[in-house]
């Protein structure tokens, strides 16, 4: 049996890799029979032979960016096909339906039908003969016919048919909606990318999950929702504590996920309190892209700080009660690799890491549309694919997309640590720039390249070195547009780049 | 903050790290609090691998709380034959879950310098002299 899924027609992207970690995180091994970026439906096998609804509901009853899977009855790309097709793979099926109370809807994307002629679709599955009686509200089985146009053309190009087995989780945007939430910030990420995040993260019960830049919690609230422990950080404590009545925790409160959440901690990520120990399940970020947060690190440039300050009265300032120590601009690139070295040697085996990250321009990134124009998937006798060779495979794609993206534009190439492996690269996109959702997997040590390691750790050690000895002016002295490419080409409106976008 | 997180902690000076004096970090005038939560025991049951248990018993001395068992219990005496929590869980859940560090000051063995805890939020930020 073939599964259908009806996506929504947004994050085009992000789609396939919330499923396939959905079904990694269920151990539900599948393959996409079709997906097309330009399709709501696509239609899935599952590997085991004895998968049946209750895998369908499994897989898809956290997905946020799916609506509902769908036993596949029939595709066709016109209507007697899919009759024909129906009758092929389901007439053994009729007989156990027949009694059953039962409704039908017309779903069509890019066109519509009026009610009668909806009807008259309707009444062409006739040869089923169903007598169950019809109800429109909590039926026995609900069939949907799903017609798929071409943009103002009048006969639809696919149809399928299916029978309606789970609703996903989407209902959760609802629910975590900023604009209901007691306490949120400028930067706080919208709900349904919160959760998807959360998704690619694995968040699951058992699980502890981290979010070094949490401002208002907007990652910690998505992985508690999906039952995972979580707690955070952020450089900025006013973020965490808010005012009495609308911080983090009372944030928890209103989501009455208070249970899991551990607390939060006011720390910067190049000077983490957290111990190198292998501690977390995932971590989960959207560092400050130096635009509207600024990116900011503890220390100073001015020499005359970097020794004790003694007050007046002769007790050192940071003594003090009220002390704010000083903040340095960073560069977002090393950033991004502090953020990976952090992750390589906190996460679990398997762990996950999921980050952020802007670059200008807009489009699909290139290895999601490989993925997606893939080759037809392997013919159900094949062997599973193991996770690893899926991974190499997810590598190699990952791997070809840096270099064509070389030639072109992204001011960031996507971050590599040699101890963590890219599953899948999601992008949004804004008017003449975008962001992207990188997801990595913590490696085991036995399949990490020791000299890869060592050979990442002297180029970090190198790389921080050089950016001691030069800087802009040749003061030592950084100004925050020359360590963020992207802040500099985000205020200098994308102008005269290759790739800029419209 | 609850004493889970602080057995993850330790000083937040680079060149602290690589001692050993520096975990754990030792309460200083430090106000507890218990709050009562709901038992999540297969996140304690993954928490046990997880946990410096050394540093658990020093900080239960430190603290004045009961004394801990001498080695970390094991997944299996979370539960009885029956599935239903043990008296071991529920403790290891008072300890780990329920109790936190209102207010108060955690000091590193190795610098000496001293974290505040305000609101049960502790702040790990160093001056630039430290950095």
């Amino acid at each position: 049996m073939e599964y259908l899924i009806r996506f929504i027609q947004m994050h085009e992207t992000f789609r396939q890799p919330e499923i396939d970690a959905l079904a990694d995180l269920a151990g539900i091994q599948m393959d996409w029979v079709f997906y097309s970026e330009d399709s709501p439906f696509a239609i899935i096998r599952f590997h085991d032979s004895a998968a049946d609804e209750a895998t369908a509901r499994a897989l898809i009853a956290r997905s946020v960016l799916s609506d509902e899977i769908y036993e596949l009855w029939g595709s066709g790309t016109d209507y007697n096909r899919l009759h024909a097709d129906i009758r092929r793979r389901t007439q053994t099926l009729w007989p156990q339906h027949s009694t059953r109370s039962f409704r039908f809807k017309v779903d069509s994307y890019h066109g519509s039908r009026s009610l009668a002629e909806q009807r008259q679709l309707i009444e062409t599955f006739d040869y089923m003969s169903f007598t169950g009686p019809i109800r429109m509200s909590k039926p026995d089985n609900h069939f949907t016919i799903f017609e798929h146009y071409d943009l103002d053309t009048p006969a639809p190009r696919a149809l399928h048919f299916g029978r309606l087995i789970a609703q996903s989780g989407r209902k959760a945007i609802n629910k975590y909606n900023l604009k209901k939430r007691t306490y949120i910030a400028t930067t706080s990420m919208d709900a349904e990318l919160s959760l998807v995040t959360a998704n690619l993260a694995h968040a699951a019960p058992g699980t502890l999950t981290y979010d070094p830049f949490m401002g208002t919690g907007s990652f910690p609230l998505a992985c508690a929702h999906f039952g995972s422990t979580v707690f955070g950080s952020d450089l900025d404590g006013r973020s965490i504590r808010g005012t009495a009545h609308r911080n983090v925790s009372k944030n928890f409160t209103q989501y009455a996920t208070t249970p899991l959440y551990l607390g939060a901690l006011i720390a910067d990520l190049t000077h983490t309190p957290l111990r190198p120990s292998r501690l977390l399940n995932a971590i989960i970020c959207d560092p400050p892209y130096g635009v509207r947060e600024g990116l900011k690190v503890l220390g100073s440039t001015r020499p005359a700080l970097q020794q004790i300050v003694h007050l007046a009265d002769g007790t050192p300032a940071h003594l003090q009660p009220g002390y704010i120590p000083p903040k340095k601009a960073y560069s977002f690139t090393r950033m991004l690799d502090d953020i990976l070295a952090f992750s390589a040697d906190r996460l679990v085996d398997g762990g996950r890491l999921c980050m952020w990250m802007p670059v200008a321009g807009s489009g699909v990134p290139v290895g999601c549309e490989a993925a997606a124009a893939a080759a037809p998937p392997p013919p159900p006798s094949d062997a599973p694919e193991t996770p690893d060779t899926h991974i190499d495979k997810v590598e190699a794609e990952a791997e070809a997309e840096v270099e064509a993206e070389a030639e072109t534009e992204a001011e960031y190439p996507i971050p590599r640590h040699p101890a963590l492996a890219l599953i899948s690269i999601c992008q949004q996109d804004f008017n003449k720039w975008s962001r992207r959702l990188l997801t990595y997997r913590r490696l085991p040590d036995n399949q990490v390249d020791e000299t890869a390691i060592s050979a990442y750790t002297a180029q970090r050690l190198l790389a921080e070195e050089t950016s001691q000895l030069s800087g802009s002016d040749g003061t030592g002295k950084f100004k925050a547009d020359d360590l963020n490419d992207f802040r500099k080409r985000y205020f200098q409106g994308f102008r005269g780049e290759p790739g800029a976008g419209t | 903050m609850k004493l889970l997180t602080l057995n993850f902690l330790t000083c937040a000076r680079k060149t602290c790290k690589s001692t050993a004096a520096a975990f754990p970090l030792h309460p200083k005038e430090a106000e507890l609090e218990q709050v009562e939560m709901e038992l999540n025991p297969l996140f304690v049951k993954n928490m046990l691998p997880r946990l410096d248990w050394e540093a658990m018993k020093t900080l239960a001395t430190e603290l004045g709380l009961p004394n801990l068992p001498a080695e970390t219990p094991v997944a299996e005496e979370l539960a009885n034959e029956s599935g239903e929590p043990t008296q071991t869980l529920r403790d290891l859940h008072t300890l780990l879950m329920e109790t936190a560090i209102a207010s108060g000051k955690l000091v590193c063995g190795n610098c000496g310098h001293e974290y505040a805890v305000k609101e049960g939020i502790a702040n790990f930020l160093l001056p630039s002299h430290m950095v």
